[in-house]
């Protein structure tokens, strides 16, 4: 790195590298100025806030089974109580902090996971190329929660199975789009001029590939929250949780199989529904507005503004 | 031909790594579930009971290797084992596909119909307010979890307005025939999750084809048959679009696996009697076999769109033929 090459700093100009050279403070603003951005940072930062201190927010104990079952919304409960008379509001926030936590873990395991075999296949070429991508491409085809809900029946419900099975199944889309983004650059000179001074592959990848391509691991780990919101949830709505693991996920299932809508208790089901709906429209929204930041051509077009291309 | 070639081999390559897993799972995963499972399987013939212990890998006095060879053929002469009942997982699975093959196939054809109509018109019309509105208000639609769209639509049409059934595929004491009765109360039943299903994907139809309609116009062919004079309906159905369409076919293949996944998810709140409650039922039963079997169906079903999806892209597109 010392041997200062010019070479070495070309702007990309790559559709979705483009912002790469661009100062974070022009940046910045491009998501300021982005309502999409704005309304899902929003959404993420309340819900960080809720996961963080739910104690100021929550008036009951989550767990505690202190009223009256089947209570109907009121200023004491501002959702209801559960079947067995649970606070059903305190419960919501109480497993924002569960939900969120496994959304991060699994989001930033499965991008390391699908920058090693998409960077490595990229850089690597020749057989190692062909075998991950047919590894890739078959995680692709295999129809997720089918799998999801295979390996989770072999092992025992909770968090840490949630996070292991989610893992595994998650990886390949985003391993994909950098494998091909890695391809990309691979022949630019400061890739040669690392490679002619002799720098191990690792070196190569780690110091030199992978900075290129924070945007697209931003937009990887994005696209990763959206599917983990939705398919933790799901998994556990179908029943292979720790139902008593306060989770979203939990709630819905416990909901369901006090067949909470029937029973005239609506809020016990609808409100985690509703909260998993918002986290994944929270992550969704600044996955969308990343796109239009980094591809220009799938902005809004506006008629004042002639500097973008359409 | 080299790119069918190519695809044909994914397919084998792909069936043959779910096969494997479906193998490797039991014998990788901590504690003895499939041998605590199969253990409380009664009733069942010798011979079916050998080839589920070979399948799950417990009290096998056979080395791994051979177990596996011996596998593989069972599955390759579809042998596909038996449910905790004894019932053979083929007769179980086909006796439910129907149920699934309307509400998927349904529910498919038309958030495709829509969500490609309306990508086209706003790519079509780049600015313009169905472009300012439609796609990221689709996006975030089907972004939202199947089950939470499904809980809304069963309260307010199926608890508050009484409109739709709760549940299931049909009124019970109903008697299944073809009059027009009973096609209607079929219909009835289907409407709510088939109609959860169309909103949650119809969005992604929406997004990729608009995207892919964008890169089109952007081409010399385009422009030219603007230059023309051709009319814009024209250009826009018979120059753009249809072109736009080819990559949306792949990928309407490769969704399958994803409505599919939806469908589980939506026929468990419906309890609608298809195959996504069969896997439901079977999970909360452990029928390792039974889920194992629907993996391999599942997977199946995709494989065959995408290969059909690759060979009308085939006949199409001779580029990539060429390729």
């Amino acid at each position: 790195m010392a041997v200062g090459l010019p070479a070495a700093e070309p702007v990309l100009t790559d559709a979705t590298g483009a912002e790469e050279r661009v100062a974070p403070r022009r940046f910045l603003r491009a998501v300021r100025r982005n309502r999409k951005a704005v309304a899902g940072a929003v959404i993420l930062l309340v819900m960080v806030f809720i996961a963080a201190f739910p104690g100021l927010i929550a008036p009951d104990d989550p767990q505690a089974t202190a009223y009256a079952p089947n209570l109907l919304p009121s200023w004491s409960h501002l959702l209801g109580t559960t079947q067995i008379g649970q606070d059903v509001f305190s419960q919501l926030i109480y497993s924002t902090r569960l939900t969120l936590w496994v959304t991060l873990v699994v989001s930033v395991i499965a991008t390391i996971i699908s920058m090693i075999v998409g960077v490595t296949a990229a850089y690597a070429g020749g057989m190692t190329d062909r075998v991950l991508t047919v590894v890739t491409d078959v995680f692709l085809i295999l129809p997720v929660l089918p799998l999801l809900i295979l390996l989770a029946a072999y092992l025992p419900p909770g968090v840490t199975s949630l996070v292991i099975v989610l893992c595994i199944t998650s990886w390949a889309f985003q391993a994909r789009q950098l494998r091909s983004q890695a391809l990309s650059i691979r022949n630019r000179d400061f890739l040669i001029s690392a490679r002619v001074r002799g720098e191990r592959p690792l070196y190569i990848i780690l110091v030199e590939i992978v900075p290129t391509m924070t945007s697209l691991l931003a937009a990887s780990f994005l696209g990763l929250a959206v599917f983990v919101v939705g398919f933790a949830a799901s998994l556990q709505f179908l029943g292979l949780g720790n139902s008593s693991e306060l989770m979203w996920g939990t709630m819905l299932y416990n909901a369901q199989q006090a067949a909470a809508l029937e029973a005239g208790n609506p809020w016990w089901a609808l409100a985690p529904g509703a909260a998993v709906a918002l986290l994944g429209a929270g992550f969704a929204l600044l996955n969308y507005a990343f796109d239009e930041i980094g591809n220009p051509a799938l902005r809004p077009v506006r008629r004042r503004r002639g500097r973008t291309a359409a | 031909m080299r790119f069918l070639a190519r695809r044909g081999a994914l397919f084998l390559v792909t069936l043959w790594a779910e096969l494997t897993i479906n193998f490797v799972i039991p014998r990788v995963m901590p504690g003895n579930e499939a041998s605590a499972v199969l253990g409380t399987f009664r009733g069942v013939n010798p011979a079916a009971l050998h080839a589920l212990q070979i399948e799950f890998g417990v009290n096998t006095h056979q080395s791994v290797l051979s177990s596996y060879f011996e596998y593989l053929g069972n599955m390759l002469t579809g042998q596909f084992g038996v449910t905790s009942q004894g019932v053979p997982v083929m007769t179980e699975i086909t006796s439910k596909l129907p149920w699934t093959l309307l509400l998927v196939g349904v529910s498919t054809v038309i958030a495709f119909a829509i969500g490609t109509l309306v990508g086209i018109a706003s790519a079509w019309r780049r600015g313009g307010r169905l472009d300012g509105i439609l796609p990221p208000y689709l996006f975030i639609v089907s972004t939202i979890p199947v089950f939470f769209v499904g809980l809304l639509l069963i309260y307010v049409f199926a608890i508050k307005l009484t409109w739709f059934p709760l549940g299931s595929n049909y009124s019970i004491g109903a008697t299944p025939s073809l009059s027009l009765a009973f096609i209607g109360d079929v219909l009835k039943h289907a409407f709510l999750p088939a109609i959860s299903l169309v909103i949650v994907t119809a969005g992604l139809w929406v997004y990729s084809m608009r995207n892919n309609m964008i890169t089109t116009i952007a081409e010399d062919y385009v422009k030219t048959a603007k230059a023309k004079g051709l009319a814009d309906r024209r250009v826009m159905y018979d120059y753009a679009a249809r072109n736009a369409i080819l990559p949306n076919l792949t990928g309407f293949a490769m969704q399958l696996g994803y409505v599919l996944g939806g469908a589980i998810v939506i026929e468990y709140l419906f309890s609608y009697p298809g195959l996504g409650y069969l896997f439901y039922t079977a999970t909360t039963n452990h029928d390792l076999p039974l889920m194992q079997g629907l993996f391999l169906f599942y997977t199946l079903a995709v494989l065959v769109c995408v290969l059909v999806a690759d060979l009308i892209t085939a006949v199409l597109d001779p580029r990539t033929r060429e390729a």
